[in-house]
């Protein structure tokens, strides 16, 4: 009960452990190429979860000192998934191209269908 | 010349010989000329280094240090001495006789033919001279490498193959083996310099140096102590100079003189003896005298009757080596000398009878002797210096051994020592007997006339070398003097 | 000049990553190349100069736009990133040359200016990762260099190249992320993101923090352990390696996987190594075990391997199995032969890389039954095979002779005799696949068409062969530039282990 408990206390590590693991899952057990872009997205995303949400205090702003606000966020997070976004926006856009390489080659984007054709190795 | 600057010469010169040779590819002539210089030249600088040795001092090449106490280095000291002498001379002779074998047969590839032989004498120089065990280990492997183009000449399959067992067996052993023994020296040691009395005495217990002894006698492929041994007689694939390159001039006399050099100058003769260990190798390498010698009675395939006999020779240096007394050490020291100058003649002689009249088995050699007679004469010879019978050289390594064996107090290797002579006479002399005394088969060539002797760059090897038995009986001294000067403590 | 020696770092990184936009402008393959070349040549003489001051003086800090660490970017280049930066830009700069002739064969015209443009990003990315102080800039780096390296191999003529990449790609991601995630709990029990402020915060976290601690070793450990190829992580390596184009493949498998190795090492080390006594863990059993087994199993898939190019890329496999053997010994002269390594197979697998790009130059293919008897017609390539091959069996007076030397010394102060005969054993299966090749290309008579009209490929290919050749035979006997720097970098390295009790504020 005691997980349980911890679990619902801190629902959003949970939810971020969901995530990681489901797109980590996606992506080793889907043969679409596709959907393992999509697994992968998924997994990344979790990423930026684990950052942001202990960064984010409630009620807290944005650090510009002003003399109505006390209690400030951390900024530094927030920036460093700003720029992991990017990447992760580049990953995909990359990793959707080479599918379209790949389907103009192979006239599949199902990895067991590529690998059966005795091509893959 | 100073004599550093002479051994650095010696070091190079095979080296700037097998570079320039392959300039000369399209001009056999000027080809073999370069060899024959090349050969020449090192055996003059070597014989003047030993010029200057002569008051037993020895001599300290500069070296670059490579990393923590080890060092690519050279120092000059008799048994190395003797190696280097043997080597160097008998590349001359093998070069000589090479050029009449290759040309009669008119082998391909001869350009690469001559380049390998003249790296691979130049690591033997290297090993010769190396002052610490890395730089012998270096020149180990760069003989092995260098000998492979040579055992596969013919680049048929079953030269391939034999290639491939002769290059897995020597790299694997050196490498599985050997390559942790020495290892372990330095860590046991702190050092692979070889030093007079060891390096190794007092620096592990019996149970860790009977391992390293193992390693070493077992890793140390090119001693064919059995059952690393069947790399040699696979070998003879190659062409009958190159058999003599590995049975007599390079590559398994660097495997004896690593035995030897590694007990003297890293165990210790005296550590050797306080190790119990020392005699169950002791027996290993008697038990490979007696049965190689064995074996060889059955081969009916002359030049694999040549290489056990080799198998079981080999072994006479390791048990010098062994028994750990200054005179066993004398008498494995000359056993290489005399070994090689008896074996490559007959080496020379199987590839005559090759070239000439296209045998190979023992059983097809009735009544060749007659009308090849110097051939046939200077196999005699050579057969009876490696049964060790005067007035031949052979005797006096024998005799060293045996004295070796009863200051030793081994009566076993006594026995074993002389019932091996026995076997020696047993399967060498039948061959030069059916030469002389067998009766040509009816309608063969040697009945028929239709077989001369071998071409003459041959014959004038053979006969060289077969004079060099001979004379290694009577002017066996300066051998004897530097074997003798082999510092043991 | 002494207004410039200050910014060296900055330079280090900022003129490749100006050099490709630089080439993305151009549009001309051959004006890209030329400042490819400019700028990779520039790399070694900045890493050497930086090498020089950090011997002389000590490690350089670099405060990136002016911010000071710990709260801005800093760039920290002390004597193990200084070897690094040195051993990468100088086998790229080596390799360079070759890249002219063998882009223009393999890749397409009009892509070829962006083709140099992913170099030079992917050299950005490497020197970046190895400069940088900061652990999520470094993220930012591995990305730059990983994606460009996607691109680099997509480029390749076979179709399996897209797929390669496409693997790789997934799996780098992967392995990015779970190093982001690493550095994320890293960020959470300190508050830093740079090197040394996280080692000296992380040696002051509480024993209840422990395990958010090893948890964030396991995920850098898991997400760098898949860039740098670590056993059984290499899935992707075979495949990118086998159907990239040459160029991209040499200076891959010379760089990248090092450049992981030095985060690895960096992360193990300089950061976790204070706070964490590797011995109360299984660490170094795992990573042995994995080496040992990645030796083993790799050589041997590579001795059934009919593509030379998938062949190397085994061997790579096992041969990263001999650095992360010395990282896994953690003692002085295990990291020595570990770091030593890294360099030492950097110039090997360069070189063996650049002869097959000569040999694909030629004979349009690297199947091993496709180039027998292949020796006598490209003599000089294959010849540097061959002494290239000979370090990568460790024989003695090449290089690969001094790494093994020093893991072995490293595995007997371990006590582990068992270790010395792994790595001795180890290569001799190396003696086999490397003299499979050897036999069939010299000792065979040509077949095809194209081996007998073959010849040794242009200067501007031979020249960086026999460079890295020499270089093979060269650190093989004078080891100080080698083995006597990783030594040193591998002392203090070492001292900064904490054994035992976590010393307070451990040392960088």
């Amino acid at each position: 009960m005691d997980i349980l408990f911890d679990l619902a206390e801190r629902y959003n590590y949970a939810a971020t452990i969901f995530l990681m693991v489901a797109g980590l899952y996606i992506v080793i057990a889907r043969g679409n190429m596709v959907k393992k872009l999509v697994g992968l997205s998924i997994f990344q995303t979790s990423v930026y979860l684990l950052f942001i949400e202990p960064s984010k205090i409630v009620g807290g702003t944005a650090p510009i000192i002003d003399p109505d606000f006390s209690v400030y966020s951390n900024p530094l997070p927030h920036v460093l998934i700003l720029t992991a976004i990017v990447v992760g926006v580049a990953t995909i856009s990359l990793g959707l191209a080479l599918i379209v390489r790949i389907n103009e080659a192979y006239g599949t984007i199902e990895e067991d269908e590529i690998l059966n054709n005795g091509d893959g190795g | 010349m100073t004599p550093e600057a002479l051994v650095i010469a010696a070091l190079a010169i095979p080296f700037v010989g097998a570079a320039l040779i392959p300039l000369f590819t399209n001009n056999p002539n000027a080809r073999e000329t370069v060899t024959l210089v090349t050969a020449a030249l090192l055996f003059i600088i070597v014989v003047a280094i030993a010029g200057s040795l002569s008051d037993g001092a020895q001599l300290q090449a500069v070296g670059i240090d490579v990393f923590a106490g080890i060092a690519f280095a050279f120092r000059v000291e008799p048994l190395g001495m003797l190696f280097a002498l043997v080597a160097s001379s008998l590349w001359i002779v093998n070069s000589i006789y090479s050029i009449g074998y290759m040309r009669a047969g008119d082998e391909p590839r001869q350009t690469t033919y001559y380049v390998c032989f003249a790296i691979a004498v130049g690591s033997a120089i290297g090993i010769a001279f190396a002052q610490n065990l890395f730089t012998l280990f270096l020149f180990y492997e760069a003989l092995t490498i260098s000998t492979y183009p040579l055992v596969t000449h013919k680049r048929d399959a079953e030269a391939m193959r034999s290639g491939r067992l002769y290059l897995l067996l020597l790299l694997g052993t050196s490498m599985a083996l050997l390559l942790p023994a020495i290892f372990a020296t330095f860590a046991l040691a702190g050092t692979l310099d070889f030093k007079a009395g060891g390096i190794l005495a007092g620096t592990a217990s019996g149970a860790t140096l009977a391992l390293l002894l193992f390693l070493y006698v077992f890793g140390i492929g090119k001693a064919a102590v059995m059952p690393v041994h069947s790399w040699l007689p696979a070998a003879m694939v190659a062409p009958t100079p190159v058999s003599a390159l590995l049975h007599a001039v390079a590559v398994v006399k660097a495997g004896v003189f690593t035995i030897l050099k590694v007990m003297v100058y890293v165990f210790g003769i005296d550590l050797l003896q306080e190790l119990s260990a020392t005699d169950i190798f002791l027996y290993v390498a008697a038990l490979t005298v007696l049965l190689a010698s064995l074996i060889a009675m059955t081969q009916n395939n002359l030049k694999r009757r040549l290489a056990y006999s080799t198998v079981s020779q080999l072994s006479y240096i390791v048990v010098g080596a062994l028994l750990a007394t200054q005179l066993g050490v004398i008498g494995g020291a000359m056993q290489i000398a005399m070994h090689a100058f008896g074996k490559i003649t007959l080496f020379f002689c199987a590839g005559a009878i090759y070239v000439a009249a296209h045998k190979v088995e023992v059983s097809e050699l009735d009544g060749l002797g007659r009308v090849m007679p110097i051939t046939f004469g200077a196999f005699l010879i050579g057969a009876l210096s490696i049964i060790g019978l005067p007035p031949f050289g052979g005797l006096w390594s024998k005799w060293f051994l045996l004295l070796g064996a009863l200051e030793a107090q081994h009566i076993a290797i006594l026995v074993v020592l002389v019932i091996s002579s026995l076997l020696n006479i047993a399967y060498l002399l039948p061959i030069p007997f059916r030469g002389f005394f067998g009766t040509a088969p009816e309608g063969s060539p040697q009945a028929t006339g239709g077989i001369q002797e071998a071409p003459l760059p041959c014959l004038i090897a053979l006969s060289v070398t077969a004079l060099g038995c001979l004379l290694l009986f009577f002017f066996a001294e300066p051998l004897h003097a530097l074997a003798a000067a082999i510092p043991l403590r | 000049m002494s207004s410039v020696l200050p910014h060296l770092p900055a330079l280090q990184v900022v003129v490749p990553l100006f050099g490709a936009v630089i080439a993305a402008f151009l549009r001309r393959g051959a004006i890209a190349f030329v400042v490819a070349l400019a700028v990779t040549w520039l790399m070694p003489v900045i890493a050497a100069t930086m090498l020089w001051q950090v011997i002389e003086t000590g490690p350089i800090s670099y405060a990136m736009g002016g911010w000071e660490p710990p709260w801005g970017i800093e760039y920290r280049v002390d004597l193990l990133s200084a070897f690094v930066l040195l051993l990468v830009s100088a086998v790229a700069a080596a390799i360079m040359p070759f890249a002219r002739q063998s882009v223009k064969l393999e890749i397409d015209e009009s892509r070829e200016a962006w083709f140099y443009c992913m170099y030079l990003l992917c050299l950005t990315g490497l020197l970046g990762i190895t400069i940088t102080g900061d652990a999520f800039n470094a993220f930012v780096f591995l990305e730059v260099s990983s994606l460009s390296s996607y691109v680099m191999i997509a480029n390749g003529l076979d179709r399996r190249a897209l797929l390669a990449a496409f693997q790789y790609l997934v799996m780098g991601t992967v392995g990015a992320t779970f190093y982001v995630i690493g550095v994320g709990f890293l960020y959470l029990l300190t508050g830093s993101l740079n090197f040394v402020d996280i080692a000296d915060r992380l040696a002051n976290v509480g024993p209840e923090q422990f395990s958010a601690m090893v948890a964030a070793l396991a995920f850098v450990s898991a997400g760098v352990g898949i860039k740098l190829a670590l056993f059984p992580l290499h899935a992707w390596l075979p495949n990118a390696y086998a159907f990239a184009p040459s160029f991209a493949t040499a200076f891959l498998a010379a760089s990248a996987t090092k450049v992981a190795v030095y985060l690895i090492i960096r992360l193990y080390y300089s950061v976790f190594g204070g706070a964490i006594d590797y011995a109360a863990l299984p660490i170094s059993e795992v990573i042995i075990v994995l080496s040992v087994a990645a030796m083993f199993i790799a050589s041997a898939i590579a001795v059934f391997e009919n593509n030379l190019k998938r062949m190397l890329a085994y061997s790579s496999v096992a041969q990263i199995g001999y650095v992360t053997l010395g990282i896994g010994l953690a003692n002085q002269a295990g990291l020595t032969g570990g770091i030593a390594h890294l360099f030492n197979h950097a110039v090997m697998k360069g070189a063996l890389f650049v002869a097959l790009g000569c040999v694909f130059f030629r004979v349009g293919s690297c199947m091993l039954d496709e180039v027998t008897g292949l020796g006598r017609r490209m003599p000089i390539t294959m010849a540097a095979f061959a002494i290239a091959g000979l370090g990568l069996i460790g024989t003695p007076g090449t290089v690969g002779f001094i790494s093994k030397w020093y893991l072995a010394q490293g595995a007997l102060d371990s006590g582990s005799w068992l270790l010395v005969f792994a790595i001795v054993a180890s290569s001799v299966i190396s003696v086999v696949y490397i003299g499979r090749v050897v036999e069939v290309v010299w000792f065979r008579e040509p077949t095809s068409k194209a081996v007998i009209e073959a010849s040794d490929p242009p200067l501007s290919m031979l020249l960086p062969l026999i460079a890295l050749t020499a270089a093979v035979v060269y650190f093989g006997i004078e080891t100080s530039a080698s083995a006597g720097l990783a030594s040193r970098a591998a002392e203090i390295l070492t001292g900064a282990l904490a054994t035992g009790v976590p010393p307070p504020g451990a040392p960088q």
